[in-house]
C-alpha cells in the first residue's frame, strides 16, 4: 500500500495565515479532502497544490468560498476542454504528415 | 522606454481617490490573476502591468512623483540631483515636497518595467505595503507509448522556450501528473516562482488493456490443444514466451504470467503482471472422417 503523507490542519493554517474554519468551509462545499486520524484533522498531501491556489484566490483576491466554488467548477472545464483541444491538434498533426 | 500610462493601466481618471485605485486594482485583478487564467502569457503580463500600476498609484509618494513628472519622467533624476545640490548649498530653487531622495532607497528589480524601475530605481521597498504574488503555473502534456512507461527515463521537452530535462519514472500512468518545482512563470514582486505540471497521456497498446501495472490479453486457442493439452508462444510487452496449457482447458480460462506485467510506479524491481483469457477456436471445414471421429467420441 502507498504511503499517505498527512499535514495537520494547525501547521498548514500557521504557514498560510488563514483561520481552520476557512479550510472546514472548503471541505464542506467538497473543494478538498481532509482526512481524521486519532481526533486530529489533516490534510492529504495530494490535495496541497489545489487548496493552495484557493487560497490564494482568497487572500489575493478576496474571493468568498461560494465563488471558489464557481471558479473550480469553471477551471477544471476549462482545463478539460483544454485536454480535448490538444489531443485534437495533436491527432491533426499525425494525419497531415501522413 | 516607452511611458507607461499608469492611469490607463488601472482604467481609473487621473483624480481617482486610493479607494477607487484600490476598487479598480482588485476589478482588474480578478480578471487577469494567473491562477484564473492557466497557460495564459498574455494574462500574466496584464497581471504585471497591474501590480506595477497600483504599486506606483496606491503609494501617495509615489504616485505624487509620477503625477509630478509625468511624460517627462526620464529627466527626474536630473532635477532630483539638482535640487539637492542646491538644497546642499541652501539656495534651493525645486519644491520637491520634501521628498529628499528617498526613492533611491528601492532595491532589487524583479518583475517591474525598465519606465518603473528608471523612475523609482527599481523594485519597491514598500515598507511591507506591496504584495508578493506567486508565478503562474504552467501545464503542458507529454504523449508516450506503453512501452515508454517500461524503464525510467529521461526525456527532454522545451516549455515556453526554455528546456527542461525531466525524469519520467517506469510505470505511469495515463493522465498521471507530475509536478516540477519553480519551472511555472516567474514571480511577481520577487514572489516565488510557479510550478509546471505535466500531464501524461498514455497510449493504449491495442494487443493489451491495462489495469494499474497489470496487463490483460484474449489469446485464441485450437480446440486440439486445448482439450490434450500442450505449449503455446504468447505475447507480451517485451517478448514473446511460451506457456504450458494443461489438458481439458476450458474457454475462458483465465492464466495468470507473473511479473509480465508494467512495472510499478515508483517501485523499483516490482511488476504487475499479464493475464492471459483463452477464446477456444472450433475448428471448421471438417473432412468427413473428421466428423466421424467427433461422433464417435460424441457417442463414448
Amino acid at each position: 500500500m502507498a504511503t499517505k503523507h498527512l499535514i495537520t490542519i494547525t501547521d498548514f493554517c500557521v504557514y498560510h495565515h488563514v483561520e481552520d474554519t476557512f479550510i472546514h468551509s472548503l471541505h464542506e462545499a467538497g473543494l478538498v479532502t481532509i482526512t481524521e486520524v486519532d481526533k486530529q484533522t489533516f490534510i492529504p498531501e495530494s490535495e496541497l497544490q489545489k487548496l493552495e491556489k484557493m487560497i490564494r484566490l482568497h487572500n489575493e483576491l478576496e474571493i468568498n468560498v461560494a465563488g471558489i466554488e464557481a471558479i473550480t467548477h469553471l477551471l477544471q472545464r476549462v482545463e478539460l476542454l483544454n485536454d480535448r483541444l490538444q489531443q485534437m491538434n495533436n491527432r491533426l498533426v499525425f494525419y497531415e504528415h501522413d | 522606454m516607452p511611458f507607461i500610462d499608469y492611469y490607463k493601466i488601472l482604467e481609473v481618471d487621473k483624480k481617482a481617490s486610493e479607494k477607487d485605485i484600490k476598487n479598480a486594482y482588485r476589478k482588474l485583478a480578478r480578471k487577469y490573476h494567473p491562477d484564473l487564467n492557466p497557460n495564459d502569457a498574455e494574462a500574466n503580463k496584464k497581471f504585471q502591468q497591474l501590480n506595477e500600476a497600483n504599486e506606483v498609484l496606491s503609494d501617495p509618494e509615489k504616485r505624487k512623483k509620477y503625477d509630478q513628472y509625468g511624460e517627462n519622467w526620464q529627466h527626474s533624476e536630473a532635477y532630483e540631483q539638482q535640487a539637492r545640490q542646491q538644497q546642499q548649498q541652501g539656495r534651493q530653487q525645486y519644491n520637491y515636497g520634501g521628498q529628499g531622495g528617498g526613492f533611491e532607497d528601492f532595491g532589487g528589480g524583479g518583475d517591474f518595467s525598465d519606465f518603473f524601475q528608471s523612475m523609482f530605481g527599481g523594485q519597491a521597498a514598500g515598507g511591507g505595503r506591496q504584495s508578493r504574488y506567486r508565478g503562474q503555473d504552467f501545464n503542458a502534456q507529454l504523449q508516450l507509448n506503453l512501452i515508454d512507461t517500461l524503464e525510467t527515463h529521461k526525456q527532454t521537452l522545451t516549455v515556453n522556450g526554455k528546456n527542461i530535462r525531466i525524469t519520467i519514472p517506469a510505470g505511469i500512468e495515463n493522465g498521471q501528473t507530475i509536478k516540477i518545482t519553480g519551472h511555472g512563470g516567474p514571480g511577481v514582486n520577487g514572489g516565488p516562482a510557479g510550478d509546471l505540471f505535466i500531464k501524461f497521456l498514455v497510449d493504449e497498446d491495442p494487443r493489451f488493456k491495462r489495469k494499474g501495472s497489470d496487463l490483460y490479453k484474449t489469446i485464441k486457442l485450437d480446440l486440439y490443444t486445448a482439450v490434450l493439452g500442450g505449449e503455446i508462444t504468447a505475447e507480451t510487452l517485451t517478448g514473446k514466451v511460451k506457456v504450458k496449457v494443461k489438458p481439458e482447458t476450458q474457454n475462458g480460462t483465465k492464466v495468470k504470467l507473473k511479473g509480465k506485467g508494467l512495472p510499478v510506479y515508483k517501485k523499483a524491481d516490482e511488476f504487475g503482471d499479464l493475464y492471459l483469457t483463452y477464446d477456444i477456436l472450433i475448428p471448421t471445414n471438417l473432412t468427413d472422417h473428421q466428423k466421424k471421429l467427433f461422433e464417435e467420441i460424441a457417442k463414448s
